[in-house]
């Protein structure tokens, strides 16, 4: 099992939804975030003063899914949440050792 | 015959001046709306506490001892004899009116309640006060402002008002020739000079001016209220410029009132659209605070001459009121005099151009006559604000603790926030 974690625009949420649901991802879990890039984020102006913008929102997602799935779910997020632009984001793989349901007990592969 | 109709004029006049007064009352919720809208979230609940107080001291004030100082023949307290226009009974006061009346005849000075007004009156002392409350938001004690607020409307603001709508000699030296319908130096320089002494004495907000000389910006946590607020405003004024016609019985003044209205209205929409404008083309995006204060920018500019400029100049007028808003704001952000809603600006640095360019319209004017006025306006209020706002330092301190403005003033000053669900109090469900 692999856990997939993104980080998107916040706009592309509902496009990696449905990417990830026609490729058969089960659950996804989603987190409204902050943080900064290569960018270190940007200026407004409010009232002709600067203000600095250290932090742009962002949508974190988390997919625990089957070994065979990763790559698939890889390429359905880089497909939706792509824009062109700076900020479009990053995807993070690691290793899951374990995946329990609750109600049922089920484990592993089972689980997901 | 000519005593019904007499009858009839003093009731509408009176009538009249009770609306315009309940118009320009509800600019305080304009302001209020426009200020809580202007500051963070965590100062709302205590600047809105400043706005009804301030009204409150601002009517008791001016009734105990502020309108007979600037109306008064001779210093009474608490509005003594106003309930029948000084007369002895109902009917002497009928008879006086029909007197009077006759004597001013139909296109004559209006003859009206002494009553109404005292109303009309009260309500530019708290606009006049309002402006303040905005200028020192999110930094200044509420009880050195409240005490300020006695002060300034049962004093400072009569004396200068006496030396010109009652047109009483300045501390009998010297007598002005100034023109001011409805108070752009009176009221709202006046105002405004009171808050550049208070702001002066209090400092920035902290963090905003770095020590590289960096201004840094505040985002106001309410947008959609200061919104509400600037619409307020807008239509009380038809009341402050409308009623100071004092008059609505007769032709030629009743056509003067609607050109008041319709002047009113343009200069306000001249000085949103200049301000929205100049501030897409300086800032690179169409900033709505500024286009809010670039309206009431143009209303201040009109309000020292709204009958007589043509629809154009009005607009023109209200334009260039709205132009000079957005530098002044700039300006004094450079200079580090901290505005939080830019009342300063707004209401001082506009309100002097509207005196100043009454001559332009009026032929009645002269520049000489309004800068003698402006600048007796200016020092006036400006130096006793400064002492009095000098003496509560001394007292109380007017400045919250550096802790208590990082925390909110809403928490320190009220014990209360105005957005309670983010406190995690038990029940709120955090």
């Amino acid at each position: 099992m692999k856990m997939v974690m993104a980080i998107i625009k916040p706009f592309k949420l509902d496009d990696v939804r449905e990417g990830l649901s026609e490729i058969g991802v089960q659950g996804i879990t989603v987190t409204e975030v902050k943080g900064f890039g290569r960018q270190k984020g940007h200026t407004e102006l409010y009232r002709g003063a600067e203000y600095v913008v250290d932090f742009l929102p962002k949508v974190k997602i988390e997919a625990v899914v089957d070994d065979g799935l990763v790559d698939q779910v890889i390429e359905a997020i880089s497909k939706a949440a792509n824009t062109g632009k700076i900020g479009d984001g990053k995807i993070f793989v690691t290793t899951v050792e374990q995946a329990v349901r609750i109600r049922t007990g089920e484990t592993g592969a089972d689980a997901l | 015959m000519e005593n019904n109709i007499f009858e009839l004029q003093y009731a509408m006049d009176t009538f009249y001046f009770l609306v315009c007064g309940a118009l320009v009352m509800w600019m305080a919720a304009g302001f209020a709306m426009l200020e809580a809208g202007m500051v963070r979230s965590k100062n709302t609940a205590e600047i809105l506490t400043k706005n009804v107080a301030l009204f409150a001291i601002s009517c008791t004030m001016y009734m105990i001892v502020g309108y007979s100082i600037m109306y008064g023949d001779e210093l009474t307290l608490f509005l003594s004899g106003i309930g029948l226009d000084g007369a002895a009974s109902a009917d002497a006061l009928t008879a006086t009116v029909l007197k009077e009346s006759a004597e001013a005849g139909f296109d004559g000075d209006a003859v009206y309640s002494d009553a109404s007004d005292f109303f009309f009156q009260v309500v530019f002392v708290a606009t006049a006060m309002s402006i303040v409350s905005g200028a020192v938001a999110e930094r200044m004690k509420l009880w050195a402002f409240l005490l300020f607020a006695v002060v300034m409307t049962g004093f400072i603001y009569p004396m200068e008002g006496s030396w010109t709508w009652n047109s009483q000699s300045v501390f009998g030296l010297f007598e002005l020739n100034y023109s001011d319908y409805a108070g752009s130096g009176i009221v709202h320089m006046a105002g405004a000079a009171a808050a550049l002494a208070g702001v002066l004495l209090l400092g920035p907000r902290k963090g905003k001016y770095s020590s590289d000389g960096r201004v840094n910006a505040i985002p106001g946590a309410n947008l959609p209220l200061a919104t509400l607020g600037t619409f307020i405003l807008w239509m009380g004024w038809f009341g402050f410029n409308g009623g100071s016609t004092l008059k609505l019985g007769g032709i030629s003044v009743a056509n003067e009132v609607a050109n008041v209205f319709l002047n009113t209205n343009a200069a306000a929409a001249g000085g949103l659209i200049a301000a929205l404008v100049i501030a897409r083309i300086m800032f690179g995006k169409a900033d709505l605070t500024m286009a809010l204060n670039g309206a009431l920018a143009g209303l201040v500019a009109i309000t020292a001459e709204p009958a007589d400029p043509t629809p154009l100049q009005a607009t023109i007028i209200g334009a260039i009121g709205g132009a000079i808003v957005v530098f002044s704001i700039v300006t004094l952000d450079k200079l580090k005099i901290d505005d939080p809603v830019g009342a300063i600006s707004v209401h001082g640095v506009v309100g002097l151009f509207g005196v100043l360019v009454v001559p332009y319209t009026d032929a009645d004017a002269t520049i000489g006559g309004q800068i003698v006025g402006a600048a007796t306006i200016f020092f006036w209020v400006f130096i006793t604000s400064l002492i009095a706002w000098f003496v509560i330092k001394m007292i109380m301190g007017i400045r919250v603790s550096e802790e208590e403005e990082y925390e909110g003033v809403d928490i320190g000053e009220c014990g209360l926030e105005a957005y309670p669900e983010f406190t995690g109090a038990k029940g709120s469900g955090l």
